[in-house]
């Protein structure tokens, strides 16, 4: 099918973009590579006034190396992640993920910050950055402001994202040489978005033990703490976690109790 | 409509467009270029898989409004490019295309795997590969040219 009419912008800073937006009244739609919102758009399934087309803008394609963070631009690619071109301050986690999104050709479009802002609880940089509690930086009229991706991401599709704001980074985390990490989903085929994705990160020099399941019908659900993960490990742990997160169809329990299993077996004990 | 300059094949190409239409609408409606396959216009079947700046994308989920200034390579583009032509005669060899409908996205993919990925082994392939559909289920030929065409290029003493 074919996109309903709209005006396609591509403003030529992110100043500007906000200026669109402000105007707007929330008839216009940011988007990075289009390749989330594409499809939708094609399929009618979203009908927009103007698409505020931001995947070409520097001050968005740029990777910083902070002391405590990587900041990735919004407009970096997947590709970009995948090929190694950005510090890996995740002992491999990222490059993993990203290059096990979608396809290749779609990767070379496809947004980190177009992803998370889309908020498809399958995409798996939904799962990631919940995983980590990454920060995601947002910028609006009244400038900027940072908030953790647990709070960030409200259910499917919706996010804390105000309609005259766009992100314009998300931070990760160093990961410490300590660090052991997992990331398992399944997919009926490559490249398609996930059934089930399960999850752990462990870094003993900075406390931290997070464990998700991802791919829900909600957004993905993390436990914390070395003895939350403990008690995942011990008969009966995974079947409450998959009680807690509201998995109720056999298959589905299966699945993602099979990729929480395997990611904890990946990280061992903790 | 919007006026929009693209250098597609190597030609400067100026034309207007509805801002909504994709790229692909745009090669074979506005630029007669019509070895770009439209299959589902939503991004899963890469019959529509092009280049833009030199990389593997879909022209379907890309709009030609926001390809202002880009180098757009097509099929067409690719007549005098040694790669495709070894991956040519591969398809030919291995019967790798039947009603022929994928096989520009096919080529388009099956290069990006020559070129970026060297070492790839057939598992690999068909990884990357997953991407692209083929509803004469032709995975079985298409892979082998791929395969024949990366073992040439590692050892050009396979070439025949």
């Amino acid at each position: 099918m074919k996109a309903a009419a709209f005006d396609h912008v591509r403003p030529e800073g992110v100043s500007q973009a906000l200026a669109l937006l402000a105007r707007s009244d929330g008839g216009a739609k940011v988007c990075g590579g289009s390749q989330s919102l594409g499809p939708m758009l094609n399929l009618r399934l979203v009908q927009v006034d103007s698409l505020i087309d931001l995947g070409r803008l520097d001050e968005l394609r740029r990777v910083e190396l902070l002391d405590n963070v990587l900041r990735i631009g919004a407009a970096v690619t997947h590709a970009r992640i995948e090929d190694g071109e950005l510090p890996d301050v995740t002992r491999g986690l990222l490059p993993m993920v990203a290059a096990n999104i979608a396809y290749r050709a779609v990767r070379n479009r496809g947004t980190i910050g177009g992803s998370l802002a889309h908020a498809d609880p399958a995409a798996d940089w939904v799962s990631t950055m919940c995983l980590l509690d990454a920060a995601i930086l947002l910028v609006g009229p009244k400038g900027e402001r940072r908030i953790r991706a647990s709070a960030f991401f409200i259910g499917p599709f919706t996010t804390a994202l105000e309609t005259d704001e766009v992100i314009a980074a998300v931070e990760v985390p160093h990961f410490s040489p300590q660090a052991r990490w997992s990331y398992r989903k399944v997919c009926r085929k490559p490249g398609e978005f996930a059934d089930a994705i399960g999850a752990a990160w462990v870094d003993p020099g900075q406390g931290i033990a997070r464990a998700l399941m991802g791919s829900l019908d909600s957004m993905p659900f993390v436990v914390e703490g070395v003895e939350a993960l403990g008690a995942l490990r011990r008969p009966g742990g995974l079947s409450q976690m998959l009680d807690d997160a509201g998995v109720t169809e056999p298959y589905e329990r299966d699945v993602h109790a099979a990729m929480l299993r395997r990611a904890l077996a990946d990280i061992g004990e903790s | 409509m919007k006026t929009i300059t693209l250098h597609v094949n190597g030609l400067e190409w100026t034309a207007t467009a509805e801002h909504r239409t994709h790229l692909a609408d745009h090669l074979r409606e506005n630029l007669g270029l019509t070895g770009t396959h439209i299959g589902c216009e939503h991004g899963v079947c890469g019959a529509c898989t092009i280049e833009i700046d030199g990389a593997p994308a879909r022209s379907c989920i890309t709009y030609a409004a926001a390809c202002e200034g880009r180098q757009v390579r097509t099929i067409e583009g690719f007549d005098h490019d040694p790669v495709m032509a070894q991956l040519r005669d591969a398809f030919t060899a291995e019967h790798a295309l039947q009603c022929g409908y994928c096989t520009p996205g096919m080529l388009v993919t099956a290069r990006d795997i020559v070129m970026r990925l060297p070492q790839a082994d057939e598992a690999r392939i068909r990884h990357e590969l997953a991407g692209n559909l083929c509803r004469c289920t032709g995975y079985r030929g298409i892979v082998r040219a791929i395969e024949r065409v990366l073992v040439e290029r590692r050892d050009p003493a396979h070439a025949d």
